[in-house]
């Protein structure tokens, strides 16, 4: 196995890198399309069932798989095993494109002939992870009935199904899942604390390379389905990794590699502003939901459900003031103190680009505590749910009739706090680095740190207060 | 300086973070006091318990009766073993012995509508600690991320100015 790179993270420790794709059997089993499609479909099986228990089966939520198998196991199972550890490996074999990508492409293999579509170019205008943002933020706002309600759970993924069809047939590529996709904005910002990355082995190489297969497609693959040169990637962002540049590079040239966690995080350049701002929608909405979700009050909880009521208006209203006005503008106040009390000097939109992916532990801590919470607490859901998929009175696994049973008790919210408490920690890290990168000291970093330390203890009050 | 000196910090602190968190939340030793018999009626409708918190003494004798106003509802009373299921207008009741100080989480063990895994009550077994742990916790916070900023981090080549 080959190792490169070796600068420093945060930590002091050896940033050594370790390329998976130096293993000939790891790499043929992901340079082989057969694999990656029958996890592909698999997961397009799942999609289906979840679909159509939505629609035909059981309203109760907690007894439909819709709602269980999508809320409960995969949303945990996101947020606590792949992007932490995997970054967007999801996104590789994710259902929700798949039907439009192979219309798009004609075929389920290898390139076979121009494919449908018309191929139009993304707009520019809608270009970056504005639209993204809006479009998590939309969803966010109707997330608890959406959680809740396992038709209305059928009817967005069926929704986003058709708009990644309708998109993949006019725009080129992954278009939807690169502008558009509000689950993909949120995969990609965490993933950048993944220990896995794709990358080229040199870029001397790609440089030298005048056909840019990786980018333009050849018979043994397509061109990136990301708009991705991989050449220029500095993080994970935007790399969904599908897995064609490995398929498409005649020079063995990139390499999918094990990295310390966080290698993304500590960029010579400043992060894009609509990145940052990813990054604070996600913060507050993290916050937003542990308060209604897991709070006290049960009115809040009803005002977040019933949509279009006076009540679900101020709770709108509410939510937006904290996710889009509130944390942003207080990190904002953070990054202005730093550099005036530091001896560096920073435009205030220099200093969120800079900070911001510091808060991506602390974010990623957050969403990972609060889906844990609720897995432990509702796990025993989901093999009746099985059993039973469509409420017809079923036992196909002998277990429709297992009872609720909670896991961890008392202890839950303390493991949570504890999660919250590591993310603190290695956000604070991070902070004081772009501090040092800026030349500001841990003065500079204080305020930022600051900000982490009231998201930290909003977290912890929720859980344990 | 080795691997094993640059990460023994953290490793402090998160030995420093796991007693402190166990010393703060575990329920603490067995009630001593004499209690006495106490009886709560709870009223679950809508997605909450009415009351939402029952407030004991350590050692009572507590008595819970779960009546519900529209569906089935269920009372689960996390770290205690207790579990009532009550049909509308058939309250059930159950008894136990107030005996581990602490707050506990009340939840509805019944599906009973879409924000039923968000139906949740408090059960507290003496005085009020909110405070003490917030201020327990503030003081962990402030000591694990402080000491991770406070360190500063190693990296070789040049720093970075603003662009």
């Amino acid at each position: 196995m080959a190792e490169t790179h070796t600068p420093r993270s945060p930590f002091g420790s050896i940033m050594t890198r370790v390329d998976l794709t130096r293993l000939p059997f790891v790499r043929s089993m992901l340079v082989a399309r057969g694999p990656q499609l029958a996890v592909q479909l698999a997961a397009v099986a799942g999609l289906l069932l979840v679909i159509a228990a939505g629609l035909l089966g059981t309203p109760v939520g907690s007894r439909n798989p819709a709602t269980v198998l999508v809320w409960i196991a995969w949303w945990a199972a996101l947020m606590i095993v792949a992007v932490p550890f995997f970054g967007r490996l999801w996104c590789g074999v994710c259902p929700l494109p798949l039907p439009g990508e192979w219309l798009q492409r004609g075929a389920l293999l290898r390139p076979r002939g121009r494919g449908r579509g018309l191929g139009l170019p993304w707009p520019r205008r809608l270009r970056g992870l504005w639209v993204q943002n809006a479009a998590f933020v939309i969803v966010a706002l109707f997330s608890l009935p959406v959680l809740t309600q396992p038709r209305l759970t059928a009817l967005l993924l069926a929704g986003l199904v058709l708009v990644a069809i309708a998109i993949s047939l006019v725009f080129e590529r992954r278009s939807f899942c690169r502008y558009l996709c509000p689950v993909g904005g949120f995969i990609g910002l965490y993933a950048q604390a993944a220990p896995l990355e794709v990358r080229v082995r040199d870029p001397r190489v790609c440089a030298d390379h005048t056909t840019k297969t990786c980018y333009t497609g050849s018979a043994d693959g397509y061109g990136c389905p990301w708009l991705v040169f991989p050449a220029t990637l500095t993080s994970n962002v935007s790399c969904g990794v599908c897995l064609e540049c490995l398929r498409t590079c005649p020079l063995d040239n990139v390499a999918i590699r094990l990295r310390p966690m966080g290698a993304d995080l500590r960029r010579s350049t400043p992060i894009r502003i609509d990145e940052a701002f990813k990054s604070l929608v996600l913060i507050g909405s993290a916050l937003v939901y542990a308060f209604v979700l897991l709070g006290p009050s049960s009115a809040l909880r009803a005002a977040a459900a019933a949509v279009g009521s006076q009540s679900w208006l101020a709770y709108a209203a509410g939510f937006l003031l904290v996710t889009v006005v509130l944390v942003p503008g207080l990190f904002l106040v953070a990054t202005r103190l730093g550099p005036s009390v530091g001896s560096s000097h920073l435009s205030a939109k220099e200093g969120l680009q800079r900070f911001a992916p510091a808060l991506v532990p602390l974010g990623l801590a957050a969403w990972a505590a609060f889906s844990l919470g609720f897995v432990l607490t509702n796990a025993s859901y989901i093999l009746p749910a099985l059993s039973d998929p469509i409420g017809l009175g079923w036992d196909l696994l002998g277990t429709t009739s297992m009872p609720w049973a909670p896991v961890g008790g008392p202890l839950v919210s303390w493991a949570l706090s504890a999660i919250v408490l590591v993310g603190l920690a290695w956000s604070s890290r991070q902070v004081r680095a772009v501090a040092e990168d800026l030349a500001g000291g841990v003065r500079m970093a204080l305020p930022v740190w600051g900000f982490s330390f009231l998201v930290t203890a909003g977290l912890l009050w929720v859980f344990v207060a | 300086m080795t691997r094993f000196h640059r990460l023994l910090p953290y490793v402090a602190l998160a030995t420093l973070a796991v007693a402190g968190v166990s010393l703060v939340g575990l329920p603490s030793e067995e009630a001593r006091s004499e209690g006495v018999a106490r009886s709560v009626r709870v009223e679950a409708s809508t997605f909450a318990f009415t009351p939402a918190t029952i407030e004991v003494d350590p050692g009572d004798r507590v008595t819970i009766e779960l009546a519900s106003a529209d569906v089935v509802h269920g009372l689960h009373i996390e770290g205690y073993d207790v579990n009532l299921t009550a049909d509308p207008g058939q309250p059930t009741s159950a008894t136990f012995t107030a005996d581990r100080p602490g707050t506990y989480r009340i939840r509805c063990s019944v599906p009973c509508g879409p924000l039923h895994p968000f139906m949740s009550g408090r059960l507290r077994v003496g005085p009020p600690s909110t405070f003490w742990r917030a201020i327990a916790l503030a003081f962990i916070a402030v000591a694990v991320g402080g000491t991770a900023l406070w360190r500063k981090p190693t990296r070789p080549g040049a720093r970075l100015g603003p662009s």
